[in-house]
């Protein structure tokens, strides 16, 4: 399905024929032929259908419990195979290799299961055996039928690596049904699923049929996991299910939220990835596929507004600079006038970061700099009583109610008080009223 | 050397050698993932060192094993790494993250290979999944005498000391630092606590487990990589309580496994007459699946069989009890004796009553007297014992748990069958001039002899 036919002229020709903008347009308008708008279509249908039914694998935290299953279709596929064989019928019919792969997906399912349920071994090791039992036997299958027949097999090896080529018309109608079916279901047991997945406990003594929403979600990650084969291949598969709602996570704290996230990123990681992979040659369409779910992950995780590592740093940093700020200020307070090298000295913090600070309190007026000291203004003077009082008020509060030794008090105190609540302050206001002040100080 | 000794030692010990080692450098380490329920980290870097590998192929230009080695070595480490980043940032849970960490670089992988296949290079992602086991070759001396000569040893495959030396290395850390793995994995916060940093220890066997996964899966592929992680230890651990007993028979389940997965895979097939065999490394994984079958069935401690035989003795016990129990409150009530008929309505006609009844009958504990049954001086004293129990939990739940006395009994009849002599002592201590339960039936004394036949 390539358009062009590039041979490199050495291995460290890493040159690539890049496409013209004409074919970039046509390629995402799906006016780039029959075959390729198939497989456009049905990756991004699968990558709408994985994106919602992984959501739940992933709150459910049956992550791998999908990688678990998938890895467990390959002796299905291969045993279906056989059995064809034996019985002459077309071994590569698709659907027939599909209900091999469904049925040995569900047993392994249900081994993780019988596993956890009657021995002392933990849900991750039972997943492991599974895995790589089921795949261990599918890989003996695989060399009996390559021992058996020479040249015949070679379909069954892309369904351990995918091959979106081979996607037909048919394989569009199932994936958009899959989608649908996915749709309304998450729709039609929005309740039930998003009680199942944030409280099951709860769910299960509500009277809630928990076993069955389980099975219910489970039957849709084996339906998702076997249509996902063909596309982009059994190991693959679990990173439709899981990059999608992992990314979506991290732009909300609602399920619909994330639920409509998670399809929308898994429907453009199938359409991005198979245009891609039309347009460059030499370019797996699975793989770029899961690339581009894995590169829309790395944006989520740096850029993502309250979750994203960006935004944590950037906290952090703003919580930082208060603190250092209200340091320098109540130290001031306390100790008069002073300069930058005496702040560092009273452990308010390093030269280069306090000067700074101190400039910027300049510039809003709480500080002013004569003979290179540096002592509060009026308006410095009442913001540094404030938090002084702040202070004073944890202090208490920690000693009487918290049983902190009085020795041990001021240095919890400093580090607490930056995060004091207007609400706090006032009930601390009402405990503390009557009580004298602590420390020595007033 | 006949020649079938000399094809064994050139074609099938080579293979057999690099399986053993890598399964034991895996079997023995997996013990301590498997206990930190880190079993999937494995998995995770055996797939992640895909792209590490192509990378330092292209780089090179060349299949130096020592620039992939190092090249894997560096993609495993980083999995750790990034693992741990997106669990600490992401808020995902240590599964979810390793899913992702891991397709994303496979996928990475994929797509590398496929640039690396396109010019005409041999690297072929299926012997990343299933190894190259069949391919280790050794020409050894056709004579035995010259067999043990320097010039001999120097031709063994690189896979065989590439896996034995990593093979070593995980049975020297794990004897050397046993007592503080064993310390970091059940308690890592007495281990801090004991001036051991834990994180080290974390450290170093996640190296080692990323090492020995780089090591051996260029033999051996990755699938028996992350069945030999986790099988072994697995099925050791459903053997035995104690680690030390785990950590060995891990090894020796190991060598087994990958043995007997060799034969099966290699020679099998020609016994039953095929002419090509099947997939080493494959077999080798069904075959520790297969062990592992086995020992969730028939362990002697943890088994399933064991489990349900303990269960069902327990079951005809209590039914023993039950009827005995029953027995002595007819005797208490009048001189009547039930007769089979009446005993079974009371305590219902289930398989572990009626062998709960014989079992008494064959104790001598009742015997059958015309249509009724009558409890023996013998069963007369066990049913003192039962009852004896059974009103001294009664006593002490009225008096200490608060419940009312008529209540007391449905609990009571699940208490008096757990209850052994030191129990009992100490519930009659609780209360040494009490004769009578709440009902005001007699209990029993300790030393009881029967007054009537």
């Amino acid at each position: 399905m390539s358009p062009h036919a590039h041979h490199p002229a050495s291995i460290t020709d890493v040159s690539a024929a890049w496409p013209t903008m004409e074919e970039l347009a046509r390629a995402l308008t799906l006016q780039a032929g029959f075959n390729p708008t198939v497989v456009t279509l049905g990756t991004t249908l699968l990558g709408v259908a994985a994106g919602i039914v992984g959501v739940f694998a992933v709150l459910r935290k049956r992550a791998l419990m999908c990688d678990a299953l998938s890895h467990a279709t390959l002796p299905g596929i291969c045993l279906a195979f056989l059995i064809a064989g034996v019985f002459g019928w077309e071994g590569r019919s698709l659907g027939l290799l599909l209900t091999g792969a469904a049925a040995s997906a569900i047993l392994g399912v249900l081994a993780v299961h019988a596993i956890k349920a009657s021995t002392r071994l933990t849900e991750d090791a039972a997943i492991g055996i599974v895995l790589s039992v089921f795949f261990g036997v599918g890989v003996v299958l695989l060399s009996l039928i390559q021992s058996l027949e020479s040249g015949n097999q070679g379909g069954l090896k892309s369904f351990i690596y995918g091959q979106t080529a081979a996607m037909h018309a048919s394989d569009v109608a199932f994936m958009a049904a899959l989608a649908l079916v996915a749709a309304c279901l998450a729709a039609l047991f929005l309740k039930e699923l998003s009680l199942v997945c944030f409280d099951d406990t709860f769910a299960r003594v509500s009277g809630w049929p928990v076993t069955w929403i389980d099975l219910l979600t489970m039957a849709m990650i084996v339906l998702v996991t076997v249509a996902g084969l063909q596309a982009v291949g059994l190991i693959l598969v679990i990173a439709l299910l899981i990059i999608p709602p992992a990314a979506a996570r991290l732009w909300s704290d609602r399920l619909t939220t994330t639920l409509l996230a998670s399809a929308f990123i898994g429907g453009a990681s199938g359409y991005l990835g198979s245009v891609a992979s039309y347009l460059l040659p030499r370019l797996p369409a699975g793989s770029v596929i899961v690339l581009v779910a894995g590169a829309v992950f790395l944006v989520s995780l740096l850029f993502a507004p309250r979750r994203g590592v960006i935004a944590g740093v950037m906290r952090r940093a703003a919580l930082n600079l208060r603190v250092t700020r209200d340091h320098a200020v109540r130290t001031l307070l306390e100790q008069g006038p002073l300069t930058t090298a005496d702040l560092t000295r009273f452990g308010v913090g390093s030269r280069l970061w306090v000067a700074p600070i101190m400039w910027a309190l300049a510039r809003r007026g709480d500080t002013a700099r004569s003979q290179r000291r540096w002592s509060l203004t009026d308006r410095g003077r009442r913001d540094a009583a404030r938090l002084e009082r702040n202070h004073r008020l944890w202090e208490q509060y920690l000693m009487q109610h918290a049983d902190v030794a009085a020795s041990h008090v001021d240095w919890s105190a400093d580090a607490v008080e930056h995060v004091l609540s207007p609400q706090l302050i006032a009930e601390l206001e009402r405990t503390l009223a009557s009580s004298t002040p602590s420390a020595g100080r007033k | 050397m006949t020649p079938n000794t000399h094809q064994f030692l050139s074609i099938d010990l080579p293979p057999i050698l690099t399986a053993v080692f890598a399964s034991l450098a895996c079997g023995v380490l997996g013990n301590f993932l498997v206990l930190r329920r880190l079993s999937l980290m494995g998995d995770a870097i055996s797939h992640s060192v895909l792209p590490g590998l192509v990378i330092a192929f292209l780089l090179t230009g060349s299949r130096s094993p020592s620039a992939m080695f190092i090249g894997a070595a560096i993609a495993g480490v980083l999995t750790v790494a990034v693992v741990e980043l997106i669990r600490r940032f992401g808020r995902l849970e240590t599964g979810a993250a390793m899913g992702v960490t891991f397709s994303i670089f496979f996928a990475l992988g994929v797509l590398l290979l496929e640039q690396a296949a396109a010019r005409q290079v041999d690297l072929d992602p299926d012997c990343v999944l299933h190894g190259m086991l069949e391919t280790i070759f050794w020409f050894p001396p056709a004579q035995w005498d010259s067999f043990f000569s320097s010039a001999t040893l120097a031709q063994t495959p690189r896979q065989v000391i590439v896996t034995g030396s990593m093979a070593l290395a995980a049975i020297l850390f794990v004897t050397i630092f046993f007592k503080e793995l064993r310390l970091a994995t059940f308690d890592p916060a007495l281990a801090t606590a004991l001036g051991m940093n834990a994180s080290v220890i974390h450290y170093a066997l996640m190296i080692l487990v990323a090492a020995s996964t780089v090591a051996a899966f260029e033999a051996v592929g990755s699938i028996l990589v992350i069945a030999m992680l986790i099988c072994p230890a697995a099925t050791a651990r459903l053997l035995t309580d104690r680690l030390r007993t785990q950590v060995i028979l891990s090894a020796v389940i190991s060598i087994a496994t990958a043995t007997l997965g060799y034969s099966l895979g290699a020679f099998a097939p020609i016994w039953t007459g095929h002419h090509s065999s099947l997939s080493a490394t494959g077999m080798m994984t069904a075959v520790a699946g297969g062990l592992f079958t086995l020992a969730v069935i028939f362990s002697p401690t943890h088994g399933v069989l064991a489990k349900q035989a303990r269960r069902i003795r327990l079951a005809i016990s209590i039914a023993r009890e039950d009827a005995l129990g029953l027995l002595y409150r007819f005797e208490e009530l009048g001189p009547r004796r039930p007769t089979h008929a009446e005993l079974a309505e009371t305590l219902g006609r289930s398989i572990p009553i009626r062998l709960g009844l014989r079992t008494a009958l064959r104790k001598g504990e009742i015997i059958r007297d015309g249509p009724s049954i009558k409890l023996t001086d013998l069963g007369r004293r066990a049913a003192a014992s039962v009852i004896r129990s059974h009103r001294l939990w009664e006593t002490y739940l009225v008096k200490h748990a608060g419940l009312r006395p008529d209540h007391v009994h449905e609990t009571a009849m699940r208490l008096e069958h757990i209850a052994t002599d030191s129990v009992r002592d100490e519930l009659a201590e609780n209360e040494p001039e009490t004769r009578t339960d709440p009902q005001g039936k007699p209990i029993p004394p300790t030393n009881y002899r029967s007054q009537s036949g």
